[in-house]
């Protein structure tokens, strides 16, 4: 019978013989993920099911980052919470200052293949579907079963095909594609399913775009959003790991619950209104918004390529007196590679807060919270209301290139208007 | 396997779980804590609506968004015997299941819910009645319903370790 990629994936990883959209089937997870806020909820749950050990404390890994530096007492005892049980259990552990935010953490030092099952006890576990993995994210009690056995129960889900032709135009990025995707499939248009990019466009996205779109897979309420592993992987991997993997494709007659066609030729920097990352329009519809502030960090768009971008715009120009910019590399990795790029320096010169590797001010947890009456563009995945802060501030979702064009100007502004039309 | 209550409706649709448990209280694990913020961005006098035998009824794509599972347990905590609305994203639906608390789909029975509305889910027959007038809902999968009628995931897990413990003895 023919299979997409997820089926495939999923068939790998359970005794079930065969499977189909809508089937319950116990799956094996290759992996386990879980940081201060959901980690500490899951031990608890893991008691409770009598399980005293872990299924291959070489599966698991805790990372804190949420509230991490603590932001206050309680938060410094999850984190002591999170640390004392992962040295118990001797399970990888990424404390303060050694690993960042747990989805660029466990993409840039090695951990996720192609093929790979990954459960994590937050929703952006969809992100290693950059590298052709299925990762997908579950509540605490999910965690704490998968701790326990190794394994989950899984609704299969249906494929929609996301074709991607073309080139990108200057200033667009993978986050313009997946915010084009919201917009037409809108916050529930992927429930029960799973986004796989395909097409001479998606082929030739870096891992960091592609990380930036499968990031956003859930805010589509999907399961996850998959890139077949390709050349681009194969090189991106070469001295992260050598554990050997294959490379899966969905075969040629695999049944697709939708098609969706881009065309990256006609493709335009895009901005996602509050209070819904389905709210897309393009850039020159909205500009000329007052921004307050522009944060330019997170689990979808904290890499080095969006620093990059953020440095180019920011390069010999000034934070507008009107409007603040935090910068957030998404890893110790990054963090010390903007470092060696001079790229640190460019956003210091410029104005902006550049802070250590944390999710922060993303979830609303500390860091850079918004005042009432305030709006802020980001390069983050969620802009529901209260997010960052105030439920009377507003977020405004879009790409490094368009935040950091905020960041000059104080509103909402093509980066080209910025940087030139020729692109940077 | 039935559930009784009162209804509590929320009208809008796609209610993420930032709005209905904001992530400032995310270091809270305490679920007696949790209930104390639960709908704190969403509309904080709800909770004053909250009995001990509640069904909260809710809209399309109910719990969007993050996987906090503080929002299930608040929900718990705060006397919800049930969800009923019209669609569920898809990791709220996974943990009110593992907690055994049902999430049942029926727009029908929405429809005709008000505040305050008797509601009665046979969540095994996959029947909802609303002051009386009964409407059909998809039945669970056998899974499920099994695992809410087993008193969620953790219990399952606990009987999957004792099988595992008894087939390596
Ligand atoms: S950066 Fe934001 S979206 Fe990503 S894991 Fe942290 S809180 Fe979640």
């Amino acid at each position: 019978m023919a299979h997409t990629l997820a089926e495939k994936i999923l068939l790998d990883h359970t005794d079930a013989g065969d499977l189909k959209p809508g089937d319950i089937v116990p799956i094996r997870c290759d992996l386990v993920l879980a940081n201060d806020v959901s980690g500490p909820v899951a031990f608890g749950a893991m008691e409770q099911m009598g399980a005293a050990t872990v299924f291959d404390p070489d599966r698991v890994v805790m990372v804190a980052d949420h509230f991490m530096p603590a932001k206050d007492i309680r938060s410094a005892e999850l984190q002591k919470r999170l640390r004392e049980w992962s040295h118990e259990h001797g399970v990888h552990f990424f404390d303060q200052g050694r690993g960042g935010i747990e989805h660029a953490v466990l993409i840039e030092e090695g951990f996720i293949l192609p093929g790979m099952v990954i459960t994590g006890g937050d929703s952006h576990t969809c992100t290693y579907g950059a590298l052709g993995a299925f990762g997908t994210g579950l509540g605490s009690t999910d965690i704490a079963g998968c701790l326990a056995l190794g394994e989950f129960w899984q609704s299969v889900p249906g494929t929609i095909l996301v074709e991607v032709s073309g080139a990108k135009r200057p200033f667009v990025s993978g986050k313009d594609i997946i915010l084009e995707v919201l917009g037409r499939i809108g916050v529930a248009g992927g429930t029960d399913m799973v986004l796989e990019f395909v097409g001479p466009g998606a082929e030739a996205l870096s891992i960091d775009d592609r990380r930036a779109v499968a990031n956003m897979a859930v805010e589509a309420g999907a399961e996850s959003g998959i890139f077949p592993a390709d050349r681009i992987t194969t090189d991106y991997l070469a001295g992260r790991t050598d554990r050997p993997w294959s490379a899966l494709r969905s075969d040629p007659d695999a049944i697709f619950a939708r098609r969706l066609r881009i065309d990256l030729e006609t493709l335009e920097p895009l901005v996602a209104l509050p209070p819904s990352p389905g709210n897309v329009v393009p850039i020159g519809s909205v500009a000329g918004r007052k921004i307050h502030q522009v944060y330019i960090g997170n689990c979808a768009n904290g890499t080095i390529t969006d620093l990059r971008q953020a440095a180019t715009v920011l390069r010999n120009r000034r934070v507008h007196p009107g409007t603040r910019a935090i910068i957030v590399p998404s890893s110790q990795r990054v963090y010390r590679q903007a470092l060696e790029e001079g790229l640190l320096e460019v956003f210091i010169d410029a104005g902006a807060v550049v802070s250590t590797p944390t999710c922060g001010a993303c979830f609303g947890g500390h860091t850079g919270i918004l005042a009432p009456g305030e709006a802020a563009i980001a390069t983050t995945n969620r802009n529901f209301t209260g997010r960052m802060g105030s439920d009377r501030a507003d977020v405004y979702l879009a790409s490094a290139w368009v935040a950091a064009a905020a960041a000059v100007t104080g509103e909402i502004t093509d980066p080209a208007d910025v940087v030139g039309e020729g692109g940077p | 396997m039935i559930i009784e209550g009162a209804a509590v409706v929320i009208e809008v649709d796609n209610v993420n779980t930032d709005v209905l448990y904001p992530g400032p209280y995310l270091n809270i694990d305490d679920p007696e804590v949790m209930k104390l913020y639960l709908f704190e961005g969403l509309d904080p006098s709800l909770r004053d609506k909250l009995g001990r035998k509640t069904i909260l009824v809710v809209g399309e794509n109910f719990g969007g968004g993050s996987s906090r599972e503080h929002v299930p347990l608040a929900m718990k905590a705060s006397g919800i015997g049930a969800v009923l609305g019209r669609s569920f994203a898809r990791i709220f639906f996974r943990n009110c299941i593992n907690l055994g608390l049902p999430a049942i789909v029926c727009a029908e029975a929405v429809a005709a819910a008000a505040d305050g509305s008797e509601i009665r889910i046979d969540a095994g027959k996959g029947r909802v009645e609303v002051d009386g007038r009964s409407y059909d809902t998809p039945v669970l999968p056998p899974f499920v319903i099994d695992m809410i009628r087993g008193g969620g995931l953790v219990n399952y897990v606990r009987r999957r370790l004792a099988e595992r413990a008894a087939s390596e003895e």
